[in-house]
């Protein structure tokens, strides 16, 4: 999957995506991390023949998606941000006919139907309707209508949000297994938890426009980005906060619920310094813990802003 | 394996087919998924199609003359019921078509966008704005053909039929469309959560003004009225009825009635089809 330029501004003045270039390579998990409105969906949108570009290129399996959409489709899976599962229909008829839609005759919907709900965990919610699933279960049919025509591009658009802590990780198990398996996958994402974790490569977007490319470690250690000291500490945690942002090598603090974070470019040889001038400000210190940098720390290197604002 | 270059090994499903044939399988898909949903949805179906049509006929056929209370027939011999009858079956295929249509819309322009899992299918998206008038105007035959033998049971006094079936095939198939495409351009123009509201507004009064009660002939004494209703499809659809079903009572000139169905059933295709676009792609 690759794109040359693809930018989008839509008939009231927005442009939501500039000129974005983007590689995928086969086999990967690609995540484009950005807060909301940043222009991932807009970004998915494009990819998966909705949104029109308004230029440049995007092709997917080889295929171009302005110019073939019809044919793009099958080359394809999309899982939207929202449910998008037809009510009309019940578990099992939403995969079956979805795979008389790509052309599989009725023997083969109904095998790769029954076989895709044995392996997403729905075979006993076959009959269903799918409005009385809970969310996690949504999630995993609309994966399985997704793969059921056998794609060469999964996209997922925010696969995670809205969903409980447990189907989240179940989720990202399911990627994992796909991944695995030499699926291709692309997915949108404000969590930096979930881009570390599960990407081979991440781009960074903000305000339609990639700011940085590459792997989760490549990213971190690439840009200046900050190392993490979480002191945790009972007191005036302003007053810490301050006294610890004229310690030097401190690029900047933030007064957190139990404590105060600093983010420095280097640790080694920063602790005793910090702990002494905490101590100086009198607050009781609790624990110490460093961290490496992390996507959050890249995000504000880039922006000068936190990914959730 | 098809293309070599590190891709998992995937079988032939649509994938190698030219994309006309794969374009052709998912438009019959979704009609068999239109046609599960109506089966399913079967006894709905039947309920909303029969009540109007037999209540209309119950009354005004056979309760009214039975209690002598008949609103008398048309100037040139035929009765009420001859008038009614091509009202009554241009009604139920219309309200039939434009209900398949823009009301299921209502959801899948909803806020979860449920249209995305059928605009997701290999075919254009002028097709499958197609592939819903097709189901809509199905519907809309089915409807017509429920409510034929109402009409020809219930009146107390049978109707004087006398059909000639090459325009009554030509009549149904462009008012099915007809009906189908003005529910894609209700469903698509209209906001979702004001589309029912437009039975009422819309759908209602073009129902009792279209030449449905009255031949559109003789409207002739309320000289702004029968120029008024010329907007108004129904009109075309009831007179083309009455051409192909009681051709010796008063209609419109046949070349009229066919010159307009088919202008009507052309530009709300191509409206409705525009609209849909408009919808789903931005």
């Amino acid at each position: 999957m690759s794109t040359e330029g693809l930018t989008k501004t839509f008939p009231d003045g927005l442009t939501a995506v500039v000129g974005l270039d983007l590689e995928v390579a086969s086999g990967e998990i690609f995540g484009l991390l950005g807060p909301n409105g940043a222009g991932k969906t807009t970004t998915i949108g494009m990819l998966t023949t909705r949104v029109v570009p308004t230029g440049g290129r995007a092709l997917v399996g080889g295929v171009d998606v302005v110019r073939r959409p019809s044919k793009a489709k099958r080359e394809i899976g999309v899982v939207p941000q929202t449910n998008t599962l037809d009510r009309s229909l019940n578990v099992w008829e939403n995969l079956y006919f979805h795979g008389r839609y790509f052309g599989i005759d009725r023997a083969g919907a109904r095998a790769r139907t029954d076989e895709l709900l044995a392996r997403f965990q729905l075979t006993d919610k076959a009959t269903r309707k799918v409005g009385t699933l809970s969310g996690g279960m949504a999630q995993r049919l609309m994966v399985a209508r997704a793969l059921l025509h056998e794609p060469r591009v999964l996209f997922l658009d925010e696969p995670t949000t809205g969903l409980d802590p447990q189907s989240r990780i179940a989720l990202w198990d399911l990627l994992r297994d796909l991944h695995g398996a030499g699926q291709t996958i692309v997915l949108t994402t404000h969590y930096m938890e979930e881009a570390d974790r599960l990407c081979d490569r991440l781009g960074i977007i903000d305000s339609g426009a990639m700011l940085a490319l590459g792997t989760p470690s490549e990213l971190k250690a690439g840009l200046d980005a900050d190392s993490v000291v979480d002191i945790a500490a009972d007191g005036d945690l302003d007053e810490l906060a301050r006294a610890l942002t004229r310690v030097p090598g401190v690029s900047r603090t933030d007064v957190r619920d139990n404590g105060v974070r600093v983010f420095a470019p280097v640790v080694t040889g920063m602790l005793p310094p910090l702990l002494a001038s905490a101590q100086a400000t009198g607050a009781t210190i609790r624990d110490v813990s460093v961290s490496e940098p992390t996507l959050e720390s890249v995000f504000i290197a880039l922006t000068g802003r936190d990914l959730r604002e | 394996m098809s293309e070599g270059a590190g891709y998992p090994a995937i079988p032939s499903t649509a994938r190698d087919r030219s994309d006309r044939h794969a374009a052709t399988v998912a438009f019959a898909g979704l009609l068999m998924r239109d046609l599960r949903v109506l089966t399913k949805e079967r006894g709905r179906f039947m309920v909303r199609t029969v009540s109007q049509p037999l209540l209309l006929v119950f009354v005004f056929t056979y309760v009214l003359p039975s209690i002598g209370r008949d609103f008398g027939g048309s100037t040139d011999g035929g009765s009420f019921t001859d008038i009614l009858v091509p009202g009554v079956l241009a009604i139920a295929i219309l309200i039939k078509g434009v209900q398949a249509v823009a009301l299921p819309l209502v959801h899948e322009f909803g806020y979860t966008k449920e249209i995305e899992d059928r605009i997701m299918a290999p075919l254009p998206v002028w097709a499958v704005a197609m592939e819903k008038i097709t189901a809509g105007a199905a519907q809309g035959l089915v409807a017509a053909a429920i409510v034929a033998p109402i009409v020809a049971i219930v009146p107390a006094e049978a109707v004087q039929l006398e059909i000639s079936w090459l325009v009554l095939v030509v009549v149904l198939l462009m008012a099915s469309v007809l009906g189908s495409a003005l529910g894609l351009v209700m469903g698509t123009y209209v906001e979702p959560d004001d589309v029912p509201l437009m039975f009422s507004v819309v759908i209602l009064p073009a129902t009792f003004l279209g030449a449905t009660y009255f031949p559109w002939a003789e409207l002739e004494t309320i000289r702004w009225l029968q120029v008024a209703v010329l907007a108004n499809p129904l009109v075309y659809i009831a007179e083309g009825f009455r051409f192909a079903l009681t051709p010796q009572f008063p209609h419109m000139p046949p070349w009229a009635i066919l010159g307009a169905l088919t202008l009507f059933t052309i530009g709300s295709c191509l409206l409705g089809i525009r609209g849909f676009k408009r919808r789903v792609l931005s």
